[in-house]
């Protein structure tokens, strides 16, 4: 006896799992390439650290923000231009990187991230709005 | 001798990405060749022993029981542990890949002093496999964030629940601590015992620390070092469309792990890793115990010629006469 079809059938399973990602891309073809940021950067503040530094670890330093804030209730940092800054996403951060949808979110719904940041803060726009 | 083989073998490779990166600048080799080649090589190593397998005769019905046989209805038979059925096969197998039953009987011996031979259960060996399988099959199954455009829902059911307890950000998974505590015993399990460790050859060592290897440089991205997500995710998805883009700026040790995944790829058709695909095909466990209800004729078997006492008698019955001899018939 053999057991030739039903390993033949097992063998055009297993490639069509192990293709799965090249072959659901070619029939979404949904790929765009990264999405864009929009930031504004009409009121001329500085960047709070390189743009390479935050596109790796801008939840690393919110995190020690947040520490900081609520755990040592020190509320201000210095940049590395020596200005001090306020050590607050909604009001520091979000007033270039203004746009939630355009911005954070465009890059982590690119990359499958979902904060918890949201999950208690709340967008200022929307506060204003309502 | 056999571990440090291993980890020479493992240093090598990881020299190897270091030199070309840094030294010679082989981003594209490392960054597009290499992992195509690895995909290749292991689609087509898997599917070249599958037909091996698929072009072998079955063996006779061989299954190892652990329990009644079925026979007649008022004996109770077991239906898992000695399936007489498709469907108890098939039971029989999805428990075995899904909760490796068998290693769940897996014994140990030992000679305690003043004591006799000891057997007794030992049971971290299953549970350990257990969680390292089922810990990078989560993995595995969450870098699908990489590899496709839109996200499918499994993956951030996946990341919320091995997410749960949301430590830090980004959020610490329970699977990246226990695939390497996992392995960290499945390794000193082979190295503790001197049993074991007569036993375990490089083929053991190798894989467990290239595995492991590949755990800890992903860790690092995400824990320590860091990477940009998105930068690598655009990577990624120039590769699964065929349309290669070489990153920039993006760290070594993401070579160093891209790399170990295509060595882990290449390296798994040709190894002992192949049991993915060899458990299915473990006649001890798929074949149904039905020996004594169906006639199994084996069908590569040539005719035999027989030759009855009957016709025997035949050939000789003057000769059996003369000779005085019982004859059946005069």
């Amino acid at each position: 006896m053999y057991d030739s079809g039903k390993i033949l059938a097992g063998i055009i399973i297993f490639i069509l799992l192990i293709t799965f990602p090249f072959w659901l891309n070619s029939i979404q073809g949904e790929y765009k390439g990264e999405p864009e940021l929009v930031i504004d950067r009409s009121n001329g503040a500085q960047c709070v650290k390189s743009t390479d530094y935050m596109r790796n670890s801008h939840m690393t330093l919110l995190n020690e923000w947040r520490d900081e804030v609520v755990r040592n209730d020190n509320r201000f940092y210095t940049i590395s231009s020596g200005e001090r800054i306020e050590m607050s996403l909604s009001n520091t951060c979000m007033s270039c990187h203004a746009n939630k949808e355009e911005f954070c979110d465009r890059c982590h719904d690119y990359s499958g991230v979902k904060p918890y940041c949201w999950d208690c803060h709340i967008e200022q726009k929307k506060l204003e709005t309502n | 001798m056999n571990i440090l083989i291993s980890a020479a073998a493992l240093l090598i490779l990881i020299l190897l990405v270091i030199v070309g990166i840094e030294a010679a600048g082989l981003e594209y080799f490392f960054g597009v060749f290499i992992p195509y080649m690895a995909v290749v090589i292991f689609l087509s190593g898997i599917i070249f022993k599958l037909i091996g397998w698929a072009r072998s005769p079955v063996p006779f019905r061989i299954p190892t029981i652990a329990g009644q046989q079925k026979s007649l209805g008022w004996i109770k038979s077991s239906k898992l542990d000695s399936p007489a059925t498709i469907l108890g096969v098939v039971g029989r197998m999805v428990l075995e890949v899904l909760l490796f039953r068998s290693l769940f009987r897996n014994t140990k011996y030992e000679t305690k002093p003043g004591q006799k031979l000891v057997y007794g259960s030992a049971k971290f060996l299953w549970i350990a496999a257990l969680i390292f399988h089922w810990s990078f099959l989560i993995i595995i199954l969450r870098h699908l964030r990489y590899i496709s455009e839109p996200i499918p829902s499994l993956v951030p059911l996946l990341q919320n629940l091995d997410g749960f307890f949301q430590v830090g950000v980004p959020e610490l998974f329970i699977t990246n601590i226990l695939i390497v505590v996992s392995l960290a015993f499945l390794f000193m399990r082979r190295t503790a015992d001197p049993k074991n460790r007569y036993l375990s050859l490089t083929a053991d060592y190798f894989p467990l620390l290239l595995i492991l290897a590949i755990a800890i440089t992903g860790i690092m991205m995400r824990y320590f070092t860091k990477v940009d997500i998105a930068g690598i995710k655009t990577f990624a998805m120039g590769l699964v469309s065929f349309k290669p883009v070489v990153p920039e700026s993006i760290n070594v040790i993401f070579y160093i792990h891209l790399f170990l995944v295509s060595s882990l790829l290449v390296y798994f058709s040709f190894s002992k890793l192949l049991h993915m695909v060899g458990v299915f095909l473990s006649p001890t466990r798929n074949l149904s115990n039905n020996n004594r209800s169906v006639r199994h004729v084996n069908p590569w078997d040539k005719p035999v010629r027989i030759h009855t006492y009957e016709e025997y008698e035949d050939e000789f019955r003057d000769k059996m006469k003369a000779a005085g001899l019982p004859l059946e018939k005069e």
